[in-house]
């Protein structure tokens, strides 16, 4: 059975500045990964790298399948969701037309409302915001509302950026369970870039730790609790 | 009095034409923050092949019908060709291939069709309707036309996938990408919209103003006018804005400068408007976050 996502000596540039130097790791099917990493590692950019955003070089397989090549929304249509850095919210639409967007890329239209449902489903809170223009939710609901974007698409692999950025702790571990509730319900393997990095260990199945543009440390989950370097950088005991 | 709603009433008639052209600069400004200078240009070229085909014996909304989709096709082709290789380039060089396609399509025009003013039929009854004596059913029906055209596109944009698909990118391309949207074709889509809009409005005024090549230059400035007053990045606002420089043009021409002054309005509403409300009157004022 061929990996999930595979990327094999990933460089990418933003002009002539080269921020990853050849990242490579594997994620099985359905499994759920972290990407750690201090400011500035390129955690973000390793996101927008995989699926096309920024200018690359190396190798990029999803289930076997080299998208390296690949245009952003050709990526996106095989099944890749990515919560970007900032949300990405559509502010001037509203959480509803947000939603519907989300499973554009989708073959089955028919499909959506009943998606949208299941959406409202996970956050209640979106459906009381359903006709409200995006841009005039709270953060909290911005991000609930990036996330179930993504889910829209039904996606095999999402992308998550930070998705507990300026969240309350109670906000964050619902989200987080959620996540859970997602990847062991519907299969989807998850990539997470997190700064709560105990919430991420306890989360993922594998970590991977970015240094400088590379990975420096890869590695099960459950033994990178007791790593001492992990833990004195990220954890803080 | 009577002179007065005359005036106003056919002002109306004018605005439509404007607010159509308008809508059609909007279109392309949303997608792209580009005004396309060459867009009246292209509606008179189109007009010329709506000619072409009345004259070679086609019924009237035959024709119609094919120049608004041969028109779509055109605004297509040209963002494919034309303005989707400069892109990503700088403001000047945009501006430039504006400038140059202006002037592609009115020579072409003059050098096809010549120079010489024709006249251009219109579909609705010579007879002005229910009676009344201050407007023709040419201009009622153009009104009807522009009102018709602005509902189908608020159709189109509000309750498809592909006119939400088309927002979505015109606000933010980069999200649009990462749910799966093709960005370069909504916006050659755009240009074919825009393109299809504008021929209309190259239709309903031809047979108010005749067809020659330079048919459309005082309407686009009119028009730029009424989109700047709307809010450039406003649909509605520009619809607006376009029925209401074409009253106050009509008003001030009859009472307060004369005809001859005319096209001065619109250059001191441009100017006024960028001066005093650049947002427009019912454009968003944008803050930037700093
Ligand atoms: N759009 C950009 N243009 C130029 N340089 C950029 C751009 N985005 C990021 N960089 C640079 O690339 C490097 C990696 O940035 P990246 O955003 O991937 O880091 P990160 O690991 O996500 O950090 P953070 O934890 O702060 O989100 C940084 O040095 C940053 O300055
Ligand atoms: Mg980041």
């Amino acid at each position: 059975m061929s990996a999930l996502l595979e990327a094999g000596q990933l460089e990418a540039w933003y002009g002539a500045t080269q921020v990853l130097h050849g990242v490579s790791f594997s994620m099985a099917p359905g499994s759920i990964a972290t990407l750690l990493g201090a400011n500035g590692a390129g955690k973000t950019t390793t996101l927008r790298a995989l699926c096309g955003m920024v200018r690359t070089r190396g190798a990029v397989r999803l289930d076997g399948q080299s998208i390296a090549a690949m245009a952003t929304e050709d990526i996106v249509r095989l099944g890749v969701a990515h919560v970007p850095d900032g949300r990405g919210t559509f502010l001037d639409l509203t959480t509803e037309e947000n939603l519907r967007l989300g499973g554009y890329a989708r073959g089955n239209r028919r499909e959506l409302a009943g998606d949208i449902e299941r959406m409202y489903g996970y956050f209640p809170r979106l459906k009381e915001r359903r006709a409200q223009q995006a841009g005039t939710l709270s953060g909290g609901e911005q991000q609930m509302l990036a996330i179930a974007r993504a889910l829209m698409l039904r996606p095999r692999l999402l992308l998550l950026d930070e998705p507990s950025f300026g969240l309350a702790p109670l906000l964050v571990a619902a989200i987080f369970d959620i996540l859970r509730t997602i990847n062991a319900r519907e299969k989807v393997g998850i990539l997470l870039v997190e700064q709560n990095a105990a919430l991420a260990l306890e989360l993922a199945d594998q970590v991977f730790l970015l240094e400088t543009g590379r990975i420096v440390i890869a590695g099960a989950a459950a033994t990178m609790r007791d790593n001492d370097a992990v833990r004195r950088s990220y954890l803080g005991y | 009095m009577d002179a007065f709603i005359a005036q106003v009433l056919s002002g109306l008639v004018t605005g439509g034409i404007y607010a159509s052209v308008a809508l059609a600069l909007v279109m392309i400004y949303q997608a792209t923050h580009l005004v396309n200078f060459a867009q009246g240009e292209l509606a008179m070229f189109c007009t010329y092949l709506a000619w072409t085909m009345l004259d070679a014996g086609f019924p009237y909304w035959a024709a119609f019908a094919a120049t608004i989709a041969l028109a779509f096709v055109c605004g297509v082709v040209i963002e494919r060709v034309v303005i989707r290789p400069i892109g990503e380039s700088s403001v000047l060089a945009v501006v430039v291939v504006f400038i140059g396609l202006l002037v592609i399509f009115n020579s072409l025009a003059g050098w096809i069709f010549t120079y010489t003013v024709k006249p251009f039929p219109s579909p609705f009854p010579a007879e002005p309707l229910f009676g009344n004596h201050y407007v023709s059913s040419h201009g009622i029906g153009a009104i009807g036309v522009t009102l018709v055209v602005l509902a189908l596109l608020y159709a189109f944009f509000r309750f498809t996938s592909l006119g939400l698909a088309m927002r979505a990118a015109a606000q933010n391309p980069v999200s649009a990408r990462l749910v799966g949207i093709r960005v370069g074709w909504t916006r050659a889509l755009g240009w074919g919209l825009a393109a299809a809009v504008g021929s209309i409005a190259g239709m309903m005024v031809a047979p108010t103003v005749y067809l020659d090549p330079n048919m459309m230059a005082g309407i686009l400035l009119y028009a730029f006018a009424a989109a700047l007053v709307g809010g450039i990045d406003n649909p509605w606002g520009a619809v607006a804005g376009g029925f209401l420089v074409g009253v106050l043009e009509n008003l001030l021409g009859a009472y307060v400068i004369g005809t001859e002054l005319k096209l001065t309005v619109a250059l001191v509403l441009i100017v006024g408007v960028l001066v005093i409300r650049p947002s427009g009157l019912f454009g968003r004022v944008t803050v930037k976050r700093v």
